[in-house]
């Protein structure tokens, strides 16, 4: 192994620099009063078309996307490119529903999709468990995005004998942005994804230009992995998809897609743009990020290409296919402009750890801390909660890490995309229509959770030798079906949870239970801009900002 | 209120249905999952769906260039505010 001293002192660098942006943003773009959620949770409500293109990009696609993408794709080929045809599926959807989201939201001073149910349905059971479910699955993205980082710091060879030596880079890293995060808000990943973005941009544009190049070209790339594949006996891989895993491929892009915008990272990037043509306009710019992952993913062939063996994992005999990509910049790249693609990653952790932080953040101050605890809380108050949770969020994301085995945030966050499409029905569908009973949008939620979690728990992977939780296809024959065909466990669960949501709803409608009143108005919906407000003594965010 | 109370707004436009052909075309697998024909050495199936991303991309820019107003005639009331910063 050769010496990483320059890896580590370019790493080290950009790593600072971009510290030092995360707590200069609080002056940026800065409001009379930060003690307000407005503010501090949504960056004034008044981002424009770019700084919404890098945050929301920044946002969406993880460090933890960017290692593991490929290592599935290393892996398995064909079906670890579900990433594109996802995140092209996804904008869309974006475009018809969470606009809406954005302008009621507006109206109202909606935080949380949670702030919305509640309204919406006048259940503050079924706004807990909206807020609960995001909570729940957003915690474990957070830990993967360490996973990220450990990966490069893995393959750097900053590694120590005792778990705390082994860790003492990522708490240091983490304790800083935690830091930031508490004074800047979403104004500190807000700057600082223009950092990231920027670096992954030019890291992937140079790898799959020059990778290429000294690797024998595309065409060798790709039938290297054929190769591979036609030699390894899992006879789900290949460069296309077989009969079996098809419908496995187009349900996980699917639901996958819908997860995404459910997730209350997204939507708290969603809400902090100033109008609703910035969204659109949004869901054409973005999709140059489905690009970018599209290659990313390519790097799993490159590293079959190069030969790349992966690191060993932390348990005896297991490898960690995370580490593909890090060892391919490490083999193939100077050291200096590996430091550079080391930094992309690690940055990339820092922009969405930071917005999930203060998404999750946000739900419990609204939907738990001011329903539950205090509700007279003032915006000074909610602002000050949601700083104090943001940081125990974090804490509590690094001792999953630390003290916890990887795999069971990874599983956790496996759990948590099938979990978070469980608030589909209420957030996604409530938006077009009240139609179905809060009662029954509860029950098909417990429905959908308990089939969803039964489901992951019966998966087992061969591979790795694991039992429970080792993926997220799900066999057909278990239900009785005579085929070797799998579905995304998501997917059946949501549709589970549709039907018990209609079926008790005419339950319920028949047995005349009252329905509570809608707090919106039809008109909610399409509000943009420059509409009156209806929250009283709110401040005017977007007066202030504007003028910035 | 402001000068919209006549007509209610709406986001609905027929323009809206383009959208389900990026949402439709890259989960119907049946027209992408092949290697040949390659393109700059790429298998088919990744090339397509790399044009997908193009796809998506011109179906919402449309989508949003034709929905900026509303329609014309029976709901024109609304002075497009938005129209500044496009």
């Amino acid at each position: 192994m050769r010496d990483h001293i320059t890896e580590i002192v370019v790493f080290s660098l950009l790593f600072l620099l971009v510290s030092g942006m995360g707590f200069v943003a609080a002056k940026w773009r800065a409001p009379k009063d930060m003690a307000h959620l407005d503010e501090w949770g949504l960056g004034g409500r008044s981002f424009g078309g770019w700084i919404t293109w890098f945050l929301i990009g920044g946002d969406l696609y993880t460090a933890y996307t960017f290692v593991a993408v490929p290592a599935l794709v290393f892996g398995a080929g064909a079906a670890g490119f579900f990433a594109v045809p996802y995140t092209v599926i996804v904008y869309p959807l974006v475009f018809l529903i969470l606009i809406r989201l954005w302008s009621v939201s507006h109206r109202h001073g909606f935080v949380t999709p949670a702030d919305f149910v509640r309204t919406r349905f006048d259940s503050p059971t079924l706004a807990l468990l909206v807020a609960i479910t995001g909570i729940v699955a957003t915690m474990p993205y957070i830990a993967l995005q360490l996973v990220g980082i450990e990966a490069v710091l893995k393959t750097m060879g900053v590694t120590g004998d005792s778990a705390l030596a082994r860790h003492a880079p990522i708490i240091v890293a983490f304790a800083i942005l935690a830091a930031y995060t508490y004074q800047s808000g979403l104004r500190a990943p807000a700057l600082i994804a223009f950092v990231k973005d920027t670096l992954i941009y030019i890291v992937i544009l140079v790898a799959v230009l020059y990778l290429p190049y000294k690797l024998g070209g595309w065409g060798t790339i790709f039938d290297d992995a054929s190769a591979k594949f036609q030699a390894s006996p899992n006879p789900g891989d290949g460069l296309t998809l077989n009969a079996n895993n098809q419908l496995q491929y187009v349900t996980l892009a699917l639901g996958s897609a819908l997860a995404l915008f459910l997730y209350p990272h997204s939507i708290t990037g969603v809400l902090a743009s100033k109008n609703r043509n910035v969204i659109k306009r949004n869901m054409s710019a973005l999709p140059a990020y489905s690009f970018l992952l599209g290659l990313i993913a390519l790097l799993g062939y490159m590293a079959i290409s190069a030969g790349v063996k992966p690191l060993p994992g932390s348990k005896a005999g297991s490898v960690d296919s995370n580490t593909v990509v890090p060892l391919l910049f490490d083999q193939q790249f100077p050291s200096w402009f590996t430091g550079v693609a080391f930094a992309a990653i690690g940055i990339g952790a820092l922009v969405p750890a930071a917005i999930m932080s203060i998404a999750a953040a946000n739900l419990f101050t609204r939907n738990i801390y001011k329903e539950y605890l205090n509700k007279d809380a003032t915006h000074a108050q909610e602002a000050n909660v949601s700083k104090i949770t943001s940081l125990v969020v974090k804490v509590g994301a690094v001792a999953c890490i630390i003290f916890l085995d990887p795999q069971f945030s990874i599983d956790l966050q496996l759990i948590g995309g099938v979990i978070i499409l469980q608030t589909a029905p209420a957030v996604a569908l409530g938006l077009y229509t009240r139609w179905l009973h809060r009662g029954g949008l509860i029950a098909g939620w417990a429905a959908g959770m308990g089939l969803g979690l039964w489901m992951l728990y019966q998966i087992g992977n061969p591979n790795t030798g694991r039992k429970h939780f080792g993926g997220s296809a799900f066999p057909l024959s278990e239900f009785g079906f005579d085929t070797k065909r799998t579905i995304y466990v998501g997917f059946v669960a949501v549709l589970l949870n549709l039907l018990v949501a209609v079926i008790v709803t005419l339950i319920l409608r028949a047995a005349k239970t009252p329905e509570g009143v809608d707090g919106t108005t039809r008109d909610d919906y399409f509000a943009d801009e420059g509409d009156p407000r209806l929250e009283r003594g709110r401040t005017t965010p977007s007066e202030i900002a504007s003028s910035t | 209120m402001t000068d919209e109370t006549r007509a209610p707004r709406t986001d609905r436009s027929p323009w809206n249905w383009l959208l389900i052909i990026p949402i439709a075309v890259p989960l119907a697998t049946p027209l992408f999952n092949f290697d040949s024909p390659r393109l700059w050495g790429f298998p088919a199936f990744y090339w397509l769906q790399f044009s997908f991303i193009l796809l998506g991309v011109a179906s919402t820019s449309l989508v949003y260039r034709m929905t900026r107003r509303p329609a014309p005639a029976p709901l024109g009331t609304t002075p497009s505010r938005e129209d500044g910063d496009a």
